[in-house]
């Protein structure tokens, strides 16, 4: 299993083949899915489905389960069946507040207490959706040290903003930029949001492209042809790790030689730059590149 | 213990099983499934386990198995039990 959470392939919770096939797509997270994707009349069967997979099997991947809202009668059934069987995360959609989070995280500590897992085994992502929850990205990003990422939930958000939907999203860029800077500046994970219309490959790629320019580091998807167009995009490409190897080697040769000045091809390496470098390399090296 | 109503599970999806309890007497299993001839004792037996555990003494319960793996056949039968043990209209 690598270390990046490049890509979380939703999985609906109450179909049996999809969720022995989830992994084979190659998603580093898999979300099993207990909300959207469940009919009301089958809450109960989804929740007995996913509890009796996740026993059974080991997946080679990270592993989250989204559950449904605080405000629906099925929310604390979820998170008292979920929790022990330790995914790395349940994934909360509606996430409005700080208090939401920090009643999720105190229940999910009892659950754990129960369970006999040390406290704090599984983490948080939550979910904003609506025009309250994005205004307080940050609060809802430090709520619990539970919180592993945040990221929007763009549907609801355009029906609670009353917006227009467009293919290339301009509608939703304050939300997207304001949860990026929000989970930077908390130290957790910005996830991108959900492109539905899996079928526009190109909208989709550019789609993701954006979102990476916006600091998004994982994007949400919805079908497995979307995975390896994710990769594409967050992997560095040759270029940029050669271009990143050549920044460390003159930075070290500089450092050794007790260089304030530092120039790679006629340009200025700053700190920032050395920092990029090796962070281009980390993730090449995490996602499996020789470098 | 005895189930209150009849009640169901599942779908006729590949690799699911649609599972129907009725109250009843005694536990008894009929099964239907193309793979009935190599897999229809382990199925049978995975399903009564799931019963027993459940502390169900009387139950009629019938499957019908679209290739279904161990987790789906408990997943399934612990949800119809579960409601047919639920008072109320399904």
């Amino acid at each position: 299993m690598n270390s990046l959470y490049r890509t979380m392939l939703f999985v609906p919770g109450n179909a049996p083949a999809k969720l022995t096939k989830a992994e084979i797509y190659g998603a580093d997270c898999v979300i099993f899915d207990l909300e959207d994707a469940v009919s009301v009349q089958e809450k109960d069967a989804a929740r007995d489905l996913v509890r009796t997979f996740l026993s059974t099997y080991h997946l080679d991947c990270r592993v989250g389960i989204r559950v449904n809202a605080q405000d629906t009668p099925y929310y604390e059934e979820d998170v008292k069946a979920m929790v022990p069987l330790k995914p790395d995360f349940l994934r909360l959609p509606k996430s409005e507040t700080a208090k939401n989070m920090q009643d999720l995280d105190v229940f999910m500590s009892q659950c754990e207490k129960e369970a006999g897992i040390p406290e704090g085994t599984v983490k948080i992502v939550a979910t904003i959706e609506t025009a309250l929850g994005v205004q307080n990205a940050f609060e809802i990003a430090t709520a619990s040290k539970r919180i592993l990422g945040i990221g929007l939930g763009a549907e609801d958000f355009r029906t609670d903003m009353r917006m227009t939907r467009s293919e290339d999203g301009q509608e939703i860029l304050y939300a997207r930029n304001r949860i990026s800077l929000a989970a930077h500046a908390a130290g957790v994970m910005p996830l991108d949001y959900v492109y539905s219309n899996f079928k526009n490959t190109e909208g989709f790629t550019a789609d993701v492209r954006f979102g990476k320019m916006l600091g998004f580091t994982c994007k949400s998807v919805i079908h497995p042809s979307q995975i390896p167009l994710v990769h594409a995009v967050y992997d560095p490409t040759e270029k940029e790790i050669e271009h990143a190897k050549q920044v460390l080697v003159v930075y070290d040769q500089a450092m050794a030689k007790g260089s304030g000045v530092i120039a790679l091809n006629g340009k200025m390496i700053d700190m920032p730059m050395v920092t990029r470098a090796k962070a281009v390399l980390a993730y090449a090296k995490a996602s499996g590149k020789e470098i | 213990m005895k189930l209150v109503k009849a009640a169901m599970a599942g779908t006729m999806e590949p690799s699911d099983v649609m599972v129907t309890v009725e109250p009843a007497d005694d536990l008894t299993i009929d099964l239907e499934s193309n793979v009935a001839k190599q897999f229809g004792a382990s199925i049978k037996a995975t399903a009564l386990e799931v019963a027993k555990k459940m502390a169900i003494t009387g139950a009629a319960i019938k499957l019908v198995d679209h290739g279904a793996l161990d987790f789906t056949i408990r997943a399934r039968m612990e949800t119809a039990l579960k409601r047919a043990l639920k008072e109320g209209v399904q």
